[in-house]
């Protein structure tokens, strides 16, 4: 296994493949993990885009449609069958060669609605990237709840009542689902952490696919902190330990980011508004929770 | 030379597909069009048909793959039954909206509960708004036929729609037929490879597919589909007139008109049961008796001026359809009447619901249903718009 290379900050490509003046909200977490893995992708990518906030920044509004890359919206639930068939007529006409044929989705288009259509592309080891920006709930139709909203969060499908207040189950493990279709790579990645996402990213277009990144990617509307604020918490979520950076290329698991000395969990929770509502001990539950789960992590 | 074998409908289907060269098929097992894709898959196994087959986990991937595939320049195409097109239905209204000439065999079958396998036209009915181009087959090689039409009239500038072809449920499916299958050249010569105006993947000239509009838009684009939609009437015509030319074979254009010369009283039918019926047209001439058939070939685009011009002359029309639009009747039925509404002499019109799930419809019920439109022509009364035939409770 070779490992992906960090890319070092001044050797992230200059070129900007998503346009200037789109209407992604401010601080927006999505708008730059697109932006970063367009920088590791280049230009000759296809790049599928399902319902959810990104096509409201790749796909118009007519006239306003905002990537330098031939894009195509698809439906919600089915990217992984999108990019499948894109893949397949490529590979047929001799056009494929140096292309990336690119599914870029929501969390909830991903481990939600999308998953049967993704892990049936998966299975059939077609030659694609799949890449999942997790905001970690849906927040294109206003902030409800997925299955990648963390324990604890609100949501509005969620609410903190005096009954039954925020989100009582895990985060569905996303990357672990993939990585049991044994793919050529998983990984997951960060925005505060773009020379890292962008190596990741440059190693699954080397490897070929199927591949799946997975990239945390703070929403400053529906987590509830001001946008000025995205990737000091999104840095937050990978020192906490709360968000892990790891790669598995052909099975073998690699830590990307080492954190030797893990920060409390609180300092992330008390920056979002999100989970406002949790007691001390509801963020000890937290905290253990995360302690079991890197002691359980292969080094 | 054209070989000559007994064929199923299902074997006519994916001959019809080979003929047109699909390059790209995604498909989900469902009977009775399970064996559409098998043989597409030996084909390709056997080097006799360059393609991708992807054995896709739905068949809501199925028509998404096939979709990508076709933004991506591909000949598209897939095969599916009942349950199945009902769970594409979402991707239908995709396959139209991004004008991909998806080309797709349904094996119509009936909608559960209750379960069942047989004939119903309910599956495809159902999808009559999408936009799809929906053609009704008599016997299999209309199926063969059809098929390559289809890819002729869907890639059309002029239409750029997909495309379905329904045979009925193993009447046709499962059924051999003596079918006479063309030569790869001549079918090449009559179907071009597909080539997209537009090629959406360009890296230089980067498109974005499927944008999204405002209200503004939104509607010029779906008056785009209906102007698609009219001119598709034309282009069937032409695309037929030019098989018979070329394949000494003509099945009408939108329909096929039986013994309409001088029929007073006619039955329309969709499917196998236009065939059924012609026999019963043929005993009741026999006998003496004025009446004739239309066959719809073609139900979206639907064949107003062809349906007007053969129903100005009738005095009653029978419609028999083997599906229900519940509470009003037969979807052909209903169109036909909104057809003949606005001419000067039009008929009477009953309608007729038959063959439900696979019931049989045998030359009885056709001279049932047709000597029911005589006695109204000659009493000019009309008892009952609606009718089921053979209930087994009665009505
Ligand atoms: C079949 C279907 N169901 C529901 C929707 C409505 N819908 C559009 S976007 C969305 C949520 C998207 O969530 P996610 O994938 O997490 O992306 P995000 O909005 O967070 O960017 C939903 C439910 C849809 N477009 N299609
Ligand atoms: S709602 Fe959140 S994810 Fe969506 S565009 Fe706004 S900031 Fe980005």
């Amino acid at each position: 296994m070779m490992p992906s290379k960090v890319v070092p900050l001044k050797e992230i490509s200059r070129v900007e493949l998503v346009s200037k003046g789109h209407n992604g909200c401010p601080g927006c977490g999505m708008c730059i993990s697109l932006r970063q893995a367009l920088k590791g992708l280049g230009k000759n990518t296809v790049l599928a885009i399902p319902a959810g906030c990104v096509p409201v920044v790749a796909g118009g509004p007519l006239p306003l449609a905002g990537l330098s890359v031939p894009t195509i919206l698809c439906s919600f639930d089915a990217t992984g069958a999108f990019i499948a068939g894109i893949e397949a007529a490529l590979d047929l006409k001799g056009r494929k060669k140096g292309v990336n044929v690119v599914g870029f989705a929501g969390d909830g288009g991903t481990a939600d609605i999308g998953i049967q259509a993704l892990s049936g592309a998966f299975e059939r080891r077609h030659d694609i990237i799949y890449i999942c920006y997790d905001n970690e709930a849906y927040m294109n139709t206003g902030i409800q709840r997925s299955g990648t909203t963390p324990y604890g969060a609100w949501t509005t499908t969620t609410p903190v009542g005096s009954l039954k207040h925020f989100k009582r189950e895990s985060k569905k493990d996303m990357p672990r689902i993939v990585a049991a279709h044994n793919p050529r790579y998983v990984a997951t990645a960060s925005i505060a952490f773009p020379g890292d996402f962008i190596g990741k990213i440059k190693r699954a277009t080397e490897l070929g696919g199927p591949s799946y990144i997975h990239v945390h990617s703070p929403c400053p509307v529906g987590w509830r902190f001001p946008p000025d604020k995205t990737i000091e918490i999104a840095r937050l979520a990978v020192l906490t330990g709360m968000w892990r950076l790891f790669e598995i290329e052909d099975g073998q698991y690699r830590l990307t980011l080492k954190v030797p000395k893990r920060k409390p969990v609180a300092e992330y929770l008390k920056l979002q508004g999100r989970f406002r509502h949790l007691t001390p001990a509801d963020i000890e539950e937290i905290q253990r929770e995360v302690d079991k789960l890197w002691e359980a992590q292969p080094a | 030379m054209m070989e000559q074998l007994t064929r199923s409908g299902n074997e006519a289907a994916a001959l019809g597909a080979k003929l047109s060269r699909a390059e790209v098929i995604a498909a989900y097992p469902i009977t009775p069009s399970t064996f559409i894709v098998e043989y597409l898959a030996q084909y390709i196994a056997d080097g006799e048909l360059k393609a991708k087959l992807i054995n896709v986990e739905s068949e809501h991937s199925a028509m998404s793959a096939c979709i990508g595939a076709s933004l991506a320049g591909a000949r598209t195409f897939t095969a599916t039954s009942s349950q199945g097109l009902a769970l594409m239905h979402e991707m239908l209204h995709w396959a139209v909206g991004a004008r991909t000439p998806v080309v797709m065999a349904v094996g119509n079958r009936a909608l559960a509960p209750p379960w069942n396998l047989y004939a119903n036209h309910q599956d495809s009915i159902a999808q009559r708004d999408t936009g799809w181009i929906e053609f009704y087959c008599e016997n299999n090689q209309e199926v063969l036929d059809t098929i390559i039409q289809a890819y002729k009239v869907a890639e059309d500038k002029r239409v750029l729609l997909p495309a379905m072809v329904c045979l009925d449920g193993f009447i046709l499916t499962h059924t051999r037929e003596r079918v006479d299958v063309p030569p790869q050249d001549a079918v090449d010569e009559y179907l071009p490879p597909y080539r997209p105006e537009h090629f959406v993947i360009d890296f230089d000239r980067p498109l974005t597919e499927n944008v999204i509009v405002t209200p503004a838009w939104y509607m010029e684009y779906q008056y785009q589909l209906e102007v698609a939609m009219r001119n598709a009437r034309e282009v069937i015509r032409e695309a037929n007139r030019d098989f018979a030319k070329k394949f000494n074979r003509d099945w009408g254009g939108l329909v096929d008109s039986y013994f309409m010369e001088d029929a007073e009283v006619a039955i329309m039918a969709m499917g196998t049961i236009a065939g059924t019926a012609r026999v019963a047209v043929r005993e009741m001439r026999k006998a003496g008796h004025k009446v004739g058939l239309i066959k719809l070939r073609a139900f979206r685009p639907f064949p107003i001026e062809e349906i007007r011009k053969l129903g100005s002359q009738l005095k009653v029309l029978a419609v028999i359809d083997r599906n229900c639009v519940f509470g009003s009747g037969g979807a052909s039925c209903i169109e036909a009447q909104s057809a003949l509404y606005s001419i000067p002499n039009r008929p009477k019109v009953l309608g007729f619901i038959a063959g439900l799930g696979g019931k049989d419809v045998g030359v009885e019920s056709i001279k049932y249903i047709l000597n029911k439109a005589l006695k109204v022509s000659e009493t000019g009364r009309v008892e009952r718009e609606v009718e089921w035939v053979n209930l087994v409770g009665g009505e």
